[in-house]
């Protein structure tokens, strides 16, 4: 079975307990204003090209099957329309200028990696995490790693936006020992104008979770003006109070970190006016919340 | 820290390096006077003896523990018996802009009256060069190896816990008892040995005089000191110097002035690589202390005074400046004292006391040059321990260092020596192996390996001096496998290593004749006992070390062959010999096709990692168990101090992409910017060698302090140094970096592409961000250190 990723991370320390190593998976449901990961919600590779990087020696031009490089003023750059996403260009280049934005991976290679690392697990107690992209997007892909992690007694930890077909959910919480879960906006219509979906399908999900008895670590990412304010607060406390498990609560200040992806990889940035919250603030809405008997926590 | 450290320590601090003059003039007129009267080694103790009667004696405003080598603290003795340094070399040293040594007028006039024109073709180098060999000579210059004992007397050495139950008076008797059973019938040795231990027991008598004339000093200063206070404090500084080191000390302070008295014995007699290491000094110190407290006659507050005060004693002592060409270079005041805390006990137990927690405490307050230390972590110790100095290590000065204890253990175990003898070593200097008080471990110079390999690649040629330094293994162009490469290479390291080990034993010959090291070999068993010189196989163990430099460079090197000319036929190998000439001008997509394109070391990917384990066990297998002519044998490290930067600076292009001139790889660490993986990799790549095998290694990791900020940041670290040492890891240090670093970041990318940031709700190297990213953290983290 194969799945695509986008990305493998050892030494990730801030995506559950312990030393991780993260799996990237690619391809979101969501495409949220503010994500950090753009080029994770395609499902597909795509090949990224750096200008700055490129030394002109034309080697991507020469292996290009479909002929769709060209030497222009910005450097060879590849026709989108005939490009196939094949990376051929990213494997020739000396430079690293083309490089390859997901590749098809299969169980056995992902389990390799993960792995090499397992004593860092056993000493730290640290494990996998799978992130993305929304890792449920690719159910069957993932619930076979997480079975096969588990059966290695490797701890498992899946991040997800919560959007996904409650099978999927079925499938694979047998195999996860921590599920973060992010959870953003309470309004289903604020939620679906600020990431194209409505938030129904992801409050059931975490309910069922919770009715399951999953272990559930909620993660808020706080994004000023969009769902910092009482309403979605007091919302959020009342529905989390209410989930028999009464998870745990992480509070993400929102970082302008991802601007810069946004312009390398050409895709408009909807939260350039947004500046982060201060620490004050975040304190004050993590007061908010515990107000609700929760345990909240901020950073990571 | 109270007031007294704060001004002792801005004092250190702040005091300017000066040239003391006094030590060459009082061994210059000796001598003058005396040279051909006694043996070897009784001229030695002579000598050491009449500088302890003649130098200046001083004892500092405020200070608790007292003695300096030089007439005031920072001013550097220098050793013209061993090389002598010429007027214009005073010049050079007076006048350069890095790390200068003020010399006086007075100092430039005892050198050109007397000193000089004594020493000139008497001293150890130029006798040593005058008859070493031309070979030698030739692939010395040329870079391909570096000789410690061509300036300064071995050294490398660890004192250990015997002199804290034994003072000079019972040395004595060991001696009289050693000469009285001299067998001159049968051992036609014993004559010899009847010199070298008379010269011991004049040592001994030596330092009692060195102390005595200390407590006559504070007992004048006592009478003359109004403060009440500071009178009791000379008092008892009198008492100490009349108690230590005739007799072991009696409590906590006289144990700090007994280490003292012992260091200052060491530094004066002969000027030995790394000053002298006092060993575990936490283990020395706490028996002590832990009584006093049980009667009440000493408060935590006052130990760590007394230890703070002692502790800054060593800053007073910069590293005794070189001779001749290295003198323009700029070095470092570092003597790198390197003392080590926790480990385990004879008896195998725990090792960390109240006192370990106490030094890292002064390490992290007093923060100073000198001294440093390094924990010895054992799986015995305390998570807790490690933490502690995680905390330190946080603040971004690069130490304590971090050295896993059971694998110091193991290797002296390999190396033959008892388990006891092993616990009680550790590492000292840089990161290397050794039992403490009992052995001889020398250092005696680092090899260039990729330059050997540069041989290979140009059948014996050196392309930089254009001369053959090597053997002929024939012209690379025409080698059809990976192998024939692989065998050239294993060729021209063997004809290197002959030529260094030939000199070394030259070498080793003319200190153990002509420059003994007599008060060191009493307090290194078992000199007295056997009646040699620690620099003649005195000691209970005999060890060389030759240190390895470059083998990421190395493995970058062999692995971009082996796949892109015997693999995948991209290039040809006289093509790429020909862009290496060309240091890759005109040939910018091969450069980077063999940087960015070719398995490398420090990614826990096992094509490199092979290649890395094979080059590793070829410097091992060539170099291990060689004898040395002291009875003992040598042995590998893989660190580098600051060699990589000379060797590189005379090493051409090399097949990984490094430009000629460049830097070498340093220790065990990936070529800088090569791992792309994370630190977990790094890891997994360095515990692939088999550093039981080794004296030592040495692996420097990079991190941004925000990466290891909070409880959690510092546990992670914890786990991370724990996992490294289930793979038998020797050493690891970590570089918390600063601004300045993140800003050379910017402008050479290239050398930190391993550097690991912490960005948002994760982390991420920090070349792989963008600039204004960059220039965020950048701010953010000034405030941070603000």
């Amino acid at each position: 079975m194969t799945g695509v990723i986008f990305d493998i991370k050892r030494y990730s320390i801030h995506d559950g307990p312990g030393i991780r190593t993260t799996i990237f998976l690619k391809g979101c449901p969501l495409s949220c204003w503010w994500c950090h990961n753009p080029e994770s919600q395609s499902a597909f590779s795509e090949v990224i090209y750096r200008p700055d990087r490129c030394i002109g020696c034309g080697a991507c031009e020469a292996v290009c099957p479909v002929g769709a490089i060209a030497l222009t003023q910005r450097g060879y750059v590849a026709d989108p329309d005939r490009c196939t996403g094949c990376g051929e260009c990213a494997r020739v280049c000396p430079a690293e200028a083309r490089e390859m934005i997901g590749r098809v991976v299969n169980v056995e290679d992902i389990l390799k990696e993960i792995e090499k690392d397992v004593l860092f697990f056993d000493e730290s107690g640290g494990g996998v995490t799978f992130s993305g992209g929304e890792p449920l997007s690719q159910p069957g892909f993932l619930g076979e790693i997480l079975k096969a992690c588990r059966e290695r007694d490797i701890h498992t930890v899946v991040d997800t936006c919560g959007f996904a077909p409650r099978e999927a959910f079925e499938k694979i919480e047998p195999f996860v020992r921590l599920f973060l879960f992010d959870l953003k906006i309470m309004d289903p219509e604020i939620h679906r104008n600020f990431t194209s979906v409505s938030n129904e399908l992801i409050l059931s999900n975490l309910q069922w979770l919770s009715d399951q008895g999953a272990k559930v670590i909620i993660r808020i990412p706080v994004i000023p003006g969009v769902n910092d304010n009482e309403e979605n607060m007091e919302a959020t406390g009342k529905f989390l109070a209410g989930l028999p498990s009464r998870p745990e609560v992480n509070l993400l200040p929102y970082h302008a970190s991802a601007r810069e992806k946004y312009r390398r990889f050409g895709i408009p940035y909807r939260m350039a006016d947004i500046s982060p919250s201060s620490g004050e603030r975040m304190k004050e809405l993590s007061d908010r919340l515990a107000q609700f008997g929760l345990a909240v926590s901020t950073g990571g | 820290m109270n007031e007294r450290i704060e001004r002792l320590r801005k004092e250190s601090f702040e005091a300017p390096v000066t040239l003391d003059h006094e030590r060459a003039e009082i061994v210059t007129d000796f001598y003058i006077e005396n040279f051909g009267k006694y043996s070897v080694p009784v001229t030695r103790a002579l000598a050491f003896k009449a500088l302890c009667e003649k130098k200046s004696i001083y004892i500092g405003k405020d200070e608790l523990v007292v003695g300096e080598r030089g007439p005031f603290p920072k001013s550097v003795s220098t050793y013209p018996e061993l090389n002598c340094h010429s007027l214009e070399d005073l010049e050079i040293l007076d006048t350069r802009e890095k790390n200068p040594y003020r010399v006086f007028e007075k100092c430039k006039q005892v050198y050109r009256d007397k000193v000089i024109p004594y020493w000139r073709g008497r001293t150890m180098r130029d006798r040593i060069f005058a008859d070493i060999g031309e070979e030698w000579k030739e692939t010395y210059a040329a870079g391909y190896f570096t000789e410690f004992m061509e300036q300064r007397a071995p050294g490398h050495t660890t004192l250990d816990g015997k002199f804290y139950s034994k003072g000079m008076e019972d040395f004595k008797k060991d001696i009289a008892e050693a000469i009285a059973s001299l067998d001159f019938r049968n051992d036609p040795e014993a004559t010899r040995k009847r010199e070298q231990l008379k010269a011991m027991d004049i040592t001994c008598d030596a330092v009692i005089i060195f102390a005595e004339r200390h407590a006559e000093l504070a007992r004048k200063m006592a009478a003359e000191e109004s403060d009440p206070t500071r009178r009791k404090e000379l008092e008892r500084i009198a008492s100490n110097c009349m108690n230590v080191p005739r007799h072991a000390p009696g409590d906590f302070w006289e144990a700090l002035q007994m280490y003292w008295f012992m260091h200052l014995g060491t530094i004066t007699e002969l000027n030995g690589w790394d000053a002298m290491n006092p060993g575990h000094l936490d283990r020395y110190f706490d028996p002590f202390y832990q009584k006093e407290l049980k009667a009440g006659t000493i408060t935590p507050e006052w130990a760590r005074e007394l230890l703070s005060a002692f502790w800054i004693k060593f800053n007073n002592h910069p590293a005794p400046p070189k001779v001749g060409v290295t003198a323009a270079e700029s070095g470092t005041y570092n003597d790198f004292t390197n003392i080590n805390l926790g480990g385990l006990l004879k008896d195998g137990t725990d090792g960390v006391n109240d006192i370990s927690y106490m030094m890292l405490e002064i390490l992290d307050e007093i923060h100073l040059l000198q001294p440093q230390a390094n924990i010895q972590l054992s799986r015995k110790n305390p998570d807790r321990f490690l933490k502690a100095a995680l905390r330190v290590i946080r603040k971004g000065y690069g130490y304590p260092s971090v050295f896993n204890a059971d694998t110091v253990i193991e290797q002296m175990i390999r190396a033959g020596k008892s388990v006891e003898d092993a616990r009680e070593g550790g590492t000292s200097g840089c990161v290397e192996t050794g039992a403490f008080g009992k052995e001889a471990y020398i250092l005696t110079g680092y090899l260039n390996t990729p330059k050997i390999f540069e041989l290979a690649l140009n059948n014996g040629i050196d392309p930089v001096s254009g001369k053959r330094i090597g053997v002929e293994t024939g012209d690379p162009a025409g080698f059809e496998t990976f192998e024939d490469l692989y065998a050239a290479f294993e060729k021209q390291l063997h004809h290197i290593v002959e030529i260094k080990v030939r000199g070394n034993q030259f070498i080793e010959r003319m200190y153990a004749d002509y420059a003994p090291a007599v008060f060191l070999s009493v307090l290194t068993d078992d000199c007295i006992k056997n009646g040699k010189d620690y620099n003649d196989g005195g000691p209970r163990y005999n060890t060389n070390y030759i240190q390895c430099v470059g083998i990421g460079t190395m493995t970058d090197s062999l692995s971009a062959l082996k796949k892109h000319v015997f693999e995948d036929k991209t290039f040809r190998m006289g093509d790429v010999l020909t862009n290496l000439g060309k240091n890759f001008e005109g040939s910018e997509a091969m450069r980077l096709t063999f940087a960015n394109k070719t398995p490398r070391w420090g990614n826990d990917d096992d094509y490199a990692d092979d290649i890395m384990k094979r080059v590793f066990n070829s410097l091992f297998n060539e170099i291990d168990d060689r004898p040395n002519t002291k009875g003992g044998r040598y042995h590998i490290d893989m660190l580098p101090t600051t060699c990589h930067i000379y060797f590189g600076s005379i090493t051409g292009a090399t097949p990984d992409g490094r430009l000629s001139g460049a830097p070498l790889s340093e220790g065990i660490s990936p070529v800088q910017g090569a791992d792309r993986n994370g630190p977990t990799a790094v890891i997994k790549s360095c515990g692939k060698m088999d550093q039981i095998r080794t004296g030592g290694t040495l692996l420097n990791m990079k991190f941004m302090p925000k990466v290891l900020q909070g409880e959690e940041g510092l546990d992670k670290l914890a786990k991370l140094v724990r996992t490294y040492f289930r793979y038998d890891a020797h050493h690891i240090q970590f570089n918390v970096v600063d601004i300045e670093t993140l800003r050379d970041a910017q402008e050479h990318p290239e050398n930190y592409r391993d550097l690991i940031v912490r960005v948002a709700g994760y982390s991420d190297y920090f070349c792989d961000i963008g600039l204004d990213l960059q220039e965020e953290i950048i701010s953010r983290t000034a405030q941070e250190e603000v």
